[in-house]
């Protein structure tokens, strides 16, 4: 099996060329300007060519919470956005805290044929904060992370012992910075809105104490921490700072973060409500520089299903998330249109960058050698978001029926097509 | 005259004329309210379910009485007795209570917004009768209708609230009512009982109690808790009363005909002493009894406006 993408705007991290694509295989063999007979040809003028996106924070919700997204949907998703490679959390039911989960997902996953994931493994048991989770045998099993997202790892011994044991076996921390304490039971960011909606407040600092705590923590251990969802000014400015030092940590920003502000919770719209929750325009300021600066590393959605029962309650009793994987290159192209960043440096921030962070080195880059992982985006095209194009199995996304601009149109996954819209 | 809305959620998105036209139909049922026979036929064969999911004596029956005034069949629904405590979605509870045929839920919840939510999702009309720390409009309405019949007007009088300013939905209330109304606001409380962000409240924040009383022409005081969501906001009661509580010394800072309100219940020595919430500048019976006629103006004027719709249609 060979295609031959034709006429193609060929966008990798570092330059844009003009050229063909020619795949045999589950690979990329050759790219220029090509004269082949024998294949599949796809027209792609008027396209952008980009390496399959790679989206480091997915919750497919399987085993376990399968009424609101699964493995097969939640890869659905992927695909529709561009997506090829998800790394998706580790608070399934069972939690994914042993090498079974891992390989029950991995094995799913290969089943249903359309994208690779990584499962994050747990931190500890059951996510409990307490007790070190089998680590090295969901290592072993496929996982390259390891989180205990939705809920942080309070105890700072833990996560010294964690980053020590994860740092041995050349995994990753992605830390889910929140102070349990402090944060409470806040719903919506501290500030001018929960004064106005007297919804209570998650301080910026209940995320960026546990920033600071676990910046310590890569430097006592050299343990490589990704920091997720990174929402606020004061967080960029100590991962900074991080950096600075020359410590081994790394950041993601999700997509709500940059696009909106908490000014949206006066509506006291659920799918509004995420954790961390919408910050203030200053803070979206801040991520959208810090993108583009290379404070934080990479974009991750976040991609959080709940089924409509758990978002159409009280404010206080909804679920916390967004659907995202569908929107994620709208979303970020709309960075491009402000000019913030170019559209190489998109790819390095969706792609190229992830790839890397994840030492997957067999993607991330149109090249010959690497895995044919592609998206053919379309940046101009104006559409409406709705339940016809959404291929999750939940709508919980403020973008739902709402006008959109650029969107993915094939994609194709170790040299098949996987998604055509 | 008559409101144009369907709902009373709040008082943030209520004008000033909306506000006055509230407050100059309450003087007429206040009339009422002082007659032999204290019952008029305007909503006869209405409907008005009191859904309250949280306890509550002095609102619900204000609106209980307010609704029976108006000749309307008011039924009181507290969730202790309802279908919630098995698991019902609160919009499935509204939803078939309304399908009973009711045409105005007054609801008390313990979320903030969910009154909200309610109004946007039944045909029926909704009044905020406390929602969390959100709003509580009635509450504030019928403390403007007896600072103006005290004071004989309501811009540019100086108000202080006092208390748990974060938590309180009164609080919040009477700042966006005030705010339309030119009345010069001043808040105070313990540091842990005021929003980080206060500037959305657009008055002045305190950081005495000699500061806030002074000059006033009313003083809100309000009811306290020690803790709130299992968080203790203060070391005790008894510290609270030393430093926020109101006593004579410090009622001398106001000016000599200020009125002391509160929107009750009282914690008698904690707030307020009992030599000053009994004495002749507390007017907080008569908040009380003019609770019922603003309310009954409330309920008058969302359902009066329904019904020159329908004759329209």
């Amino acid at each position: 099996m060979s295609i031959l993408l034709k006429n193609c705007n060929i966008v990798n991290f570092d330059k844009t060329i003009n050229g063909d694509i020619f795949i045999e295989g589950d690979k990329i063999s050759q790219v220029g300007k090509l004269d082949i007979k024998m294949a599949e040809v796809i027209d792609c003028s008027g396209k952008i060519v980009v390496p399959g996106l790679i989206d480091m924070h997915v919750h497919f919700r399987d085993p376990g919470l399968e009424y609101k997204e699964d493995i097969e949907t939640g890869s659905k998703a992927a695909v529709a956005g561009g997506v090829t490679t998800c790394l998706p959390m580790a608070n399934t039911k069972p939690v994914n805290d042993n090498s079974y989960i891992t390989t029950y997902m991995i094995d799913k996953a290969k089943k249903v044929g359309l994208i690779d994931i990584y499962p994050v493994g747990a931190i500890t048991k059951g996510l409990d904060g307490n007790e070190l989770a089998e680590i090295g045998e969901m290592r072993s099993a496929g996982a390259i992370a390891f989180s205990d997202d939705g809920k942080p790892v309070m105890n700072s011994e833990v996560m010294r012992r964690a980053a020590e044991y994860i740092k041995g076996l050349d995994g990753i921390i992605l830390s889910h910075s929140e102070d349990k304490d402090l944060a409470g039971k806040g719903v919506i960011n501290d500030g001018k809105i929960s004064t106005i909606t007297g919804l209570k407040g998650i301080p910026a600092e209940a995320e960026e104490i546990i920033i600071a705590r676990d910046i310590l923590i890569s430097k006592l251990t050299g343990a490589h921490f990704h920091f997720c969802h990174v929402s606020t000014k004061g967080s960029v400015d100590l991962i900074r700072y991080g950096k600075s030092l020359g410590l081994n940590i790394t950041a993601e920003a999700a997509p709500h973060h940059f696009s909106l502000t908490e000014d949206e919770l006066l509506s006291y719209d659920t799918n509004f409500k995420m954790n961390p929750p919408l910050r203030t325009r200053e803070d979206v300021e801040a991520i959208k520089n810090a993108i583009k600066d290379g404070t934080i590393d990479c974009i991750a959605t976040d991609h959080a299903p709940h089924h409509r029962d758990e978002k159409f309650v009280e404010f206080d009793l909804a679920a916390f998330g967004i659907i995202g994987l569908q929107t994620l290159v709208p979303l970020t192209l709309e960075l491009v249109r402000q000019n913030i960043f170019d559209i190489n440096h998109f790819v390095k921030v969706t792609s190229y960058n992830p790839s890397r962070i994840l030492k997957l080195n067999d993607r991330g880059e149109i090249a010959p050698g690497k895995l044919a992982d592609l998206a053919i985006i379309d940046m101009d095209k104006e559409y409406i978001f709705d339940e016809n194009l959404n291929r999750s199995k939940s709508s919980n996304t403020p973008f739902l029926n709402k006008k959109l601009k650029g969107i993915n149109c094939i994609t194709i996954k170790s040299g098949k097509i996987v998604y055509q819209l | 005259m008559s409101l144009s809305r369907k709902d009373l959620t709040g008082l943030i998105d209520v004008s000033k004329d909306e506000i006055l036209t509230i407050l100059e139909t309450a003087e007429k049922f206040k009339e009422i309210n002082q007659r032999e026979i204290k019952k008029v036929p305007t909503l006869k064969g209405k409907t008005i379910v009191n859904l309250f999911f949280e306890p509550s004596t002095r609102t619900r029956t204000s609106f209980e009485i307010a609704g029976k005034r108006l000749s309307a069949d008011t039924i009181n629904f507290t969730a202790s007795a309802s279908s919630t405590t098995k698991g019902e979605t609160l919009i499935d509870t509204v939803k078939n209570i309304e399908s009973m045929g009711v045409d105005m839920f007054v609801v008390r919840h313990y979320y903030s917004g969910s009154v909200k939510f309610i109004a946007e999702n039944t045909r029926a009309h909704v009044i905020n009768a406390g929602d969390g720390t959100n709003e509580h409009p009635t509450q504030s309405l019928l403390d403007l209708f007896t600072i103006k019949e005290k004071k004989g007007r309501l811009e540019g009088l100086n108000v202080a609230i006092i208390g748990d300013i974060t938590h309180s939905r009164v609080a919040r209330s009477n700042a966006w009512a005030m705010k339309k109304l030119g009345i010069n606001l001043k808040l105070y409380g313990p540091n842990t009982m005021i929003p980080k962000d206060y500037e959305p409240f657009g008055c002045t924040v305190c950081s005495s109690i000699d500061e806030a009383v002074e000059d006033c022409d009313v003083i809100m005081m309000l009811r306290i808790q020690l803790e709130r969501q299992g968080i203790a906001l203060l070391p005790s009661l008894k510290e609270y009363s030393k430093l926020f509580g109101l006593n004579k010394d410090r009622l001398k800072k106001a000016k000599k005909d200020a009125i002391i309100m509160h929107p009750g219940p009282i914690n008698r020595g904690v707030e307020l002493p009992s030599l000053l919430a009994d004495c002749e500048q507390s007017v907080i019976l008569d908040q009380v009894e003019n609770g019922v006629a603003v309310r009954m103006a409330v309920i008058y004027l969302l359902t009066i406006q329904n019904a020159n719709q329908k004759l329209e249609a």
